[in-house]
């Protein structure tokens, strides 16, 4: 059974085409990435699976539960770390925890609890009492992460969840991601960062214009391009070759040596993928 | 259940750390209108045989109940436009109703602390009145109505400056007309027509007869509850219409 499954989603905003009819499969306990560039879709997509935007047409399953026919049962199935902070700031910690146990139907008991469990695994117990409003973003974020938590969701649906942190902080959140995987939770994550896609994601599809460009795991979509990449930068710009293995770099490389032009070679990464499978930078 | 007592706790959390701030807020306009009408201008006016204080008093406690019931709605525009705190309830196994029952009920608390507060500065300025179970029945009923007015404005409204249209065009113009500084009765035949058609009115007449210890209007009493089970059916229905 899917943890998740999408087919044919489509959200139109009145001329404006969101999604142009999307589906995917995410396996249970797998982290799942979307890669896009700003406006591709992800947004909507993480809106329309957490019941914030209605869909135009298309079905969606959360192990088999219908998601637009069931919304509240599919609700308790997920956790939701929108894009942005949405915490009480002049409520503390506790009580934005406490609020959200309510909301899934855990007794007080039990929200006290897992607050405490998870305030630890975030780092964040020693200001357990303090205003959200004296916290910094990065505690923000891990504060968000943990809420969406504390109903013990299976699936995790993080919408860009390290956007605008300093990298000391995005790879702290990277840890903190990869731990709340080994517990067992399936995460669904959009980013337009090539390199979080990359370090996190079992599986990663490209989304562009409101469609699902490519979608495999990220060493696929490396090698489909080849082991290594030559960038030569001309007057018109970079051009990038890719090549099955070193040898045939260099040869390349060395053919071209003769010119003035400025050649690197080095590994292919999900950025050259991303660029190749959907003509665009992210 | 628990969804309308987390939506509800939610609101008196945010009462409970701004509360010496709000009361402080909620005295303000009362004590000036108090002052400026009652002591002021109205020292030595009678209104139906009483004094013109005592005329006041009731209306003022109705118009309160109205603007803070009403008031709510600031609260669900900054939850839903700045602080995106809205969405956290609707990505959550609630119901509609779970949801507006929580966020008028803050609203009747709100309206509640308000008139405690007009009750105050009243037994401090020596006037005293009935509050029986018809006196309470008018505040409540009134804030409820209100407060129901603007759970459906904060849905329906796209921004938070459309807000302020909302109360500029009724909230404002009915505290003043609805039978607070005045007997509608003084105004002429047509008018006296339309003012008897706002809620406010009603309200306003429910709490003075009841505060001067005359019993009920059963009237303005039912129509008050007519009219609360219409403003819960409105708002409930508003609330899907805030999803994109």
């Amino acid at each position: 059974m899917d943890a998740v499954r999408v087919e044919n989603l489509v959200k139109e905003y009145g001329p404006i085409k969101a999604l142009r009819g999307i589906s995917f499969r995410i396996a249970p306990q797998i982290l799942f990435a979307f890669l896009g560039p700003n406006g591709a879709g992800k947004t909507t997509t993480i809106r329309i699976l957490s019941g914030l935007t209605r869909p135009t047409a298309g079905r969606a399953f959360f192990f088999d539960v219908d998601v637009f026919g069931e919304p509240v049962k599919a609700k308790r199935l997920a956790g939701l770390v929108p894009q942005t902070i949405n915490l009480d700031l002049e409520l503390t910690l506790y009580e934005n925890l406490l609020i959200h146990g309510l909301l899934f139907g855990l007794s007080q008991r039990e929200i006290r609890r897992r607050a405490e469990e998870l305030l630890t695994f975030a780092d964040l117990l020693p200001r357990k009492n303090h205003k959200v409003r004296t916290l910094s973003g990065g505690m923000r974020r891990r504060l968000l992460i943990i809420r969406a938590l504390l109903h013990q969701p299976k699936i995790l649906f993080l919408d860009e969840p390290t956007v605008g942190l300093d990298p000391h902080i995005r790879r702290r959140l990277w840890g903190l991601i990869k731990r709340i995987q080994q517990r067992g939770t399936t995460i669904f994550l959009t980013t337009h960062y090539i390199e979080e896609a990359e370090f996190l994601a079992d599986r990663v599809a490209f989304i562009d214009r409101g469609q699902i460009v490519i979608e495999d795991t990220p060493k696929a979509l490396i090698a489909r391009l080849g082991e290594f990449a030559v960038d030569v930068v001309k007057e018109e710009g970079l051009e990038t070759k890719y090549f099955r293995n070193r040898e045939e770099a260099e040869k390349f490389a060395l053919e071209l040596s003769g010119q003035s032009q400025t050649i690197t070679i080095r590994r292919v990464n999900l950025e050259d993928a991303f660029v190749y499978f959907t003509g665009r930078k992210v | 259940m628990k969804g309308f007592v987390a939506v509800y706790l939610r609101e008196l959390l945010i009462i409970w750390h701004r509360l010496p701030r709000m009361l402080l807020s909620f005295s303000v306009s009362p004590t000036l209108y108090l002052v400026a009408f009652g002591f002021g201008l109205g020292k030595e006016l009678q209104v139906g045989g009483r004094p013109y204080l005592e005329f006041l008093i009731p209306g003022l406690i109705a118009a309160s109940s109205m603007t803070q019931g009403f008031g709510i709605n600031v609260e669900i525009n900054v939850a839903r436009f700045y602080l995106k705190v809205f969405e956290e309830f609707q990505a959550a196994p609630i119901s509609n109703l779970a949801y507006v029952l929580g966020e008028i009920l803050s609203g009747v608390t709100r309206a509640l602390l308000s008139v405690g507060v007009i009750l105050l500065i009243t037994s401090l300025a020596g006037v005293h009145f009935f509050y029986g179970p018809g006196f309470w029945a008018g505040v409540i009923l009134n804030a409820f109505i209100f407060a129901s007015l603007g759970v459906t404005s904060a849905m329906i409204i796209k921004s938070h400056a459309d807000q302020a249209l909302v109360t500029n065009f009724i909230i404002t113009p009915m505290a003043f007309l609805g039978g607070t500084f005045f007997p509608i009765e003084n105004m002429p035949a047509p008018v006296q027509l339309l003012l008897k058609a706002l809620p406010l009115t009603h309200a306003a007449r429910l709490i003075r007869q009841a505060a001067y210890g005359e019993g009920l209007r059963w009237g303005s009493l039912a129509l008050l509850v007519l009219l609360a089970a219409l403003g819960l059916l409105l708002a409930y229905h508003s609330v899907d219409r805030a999803k994109d």
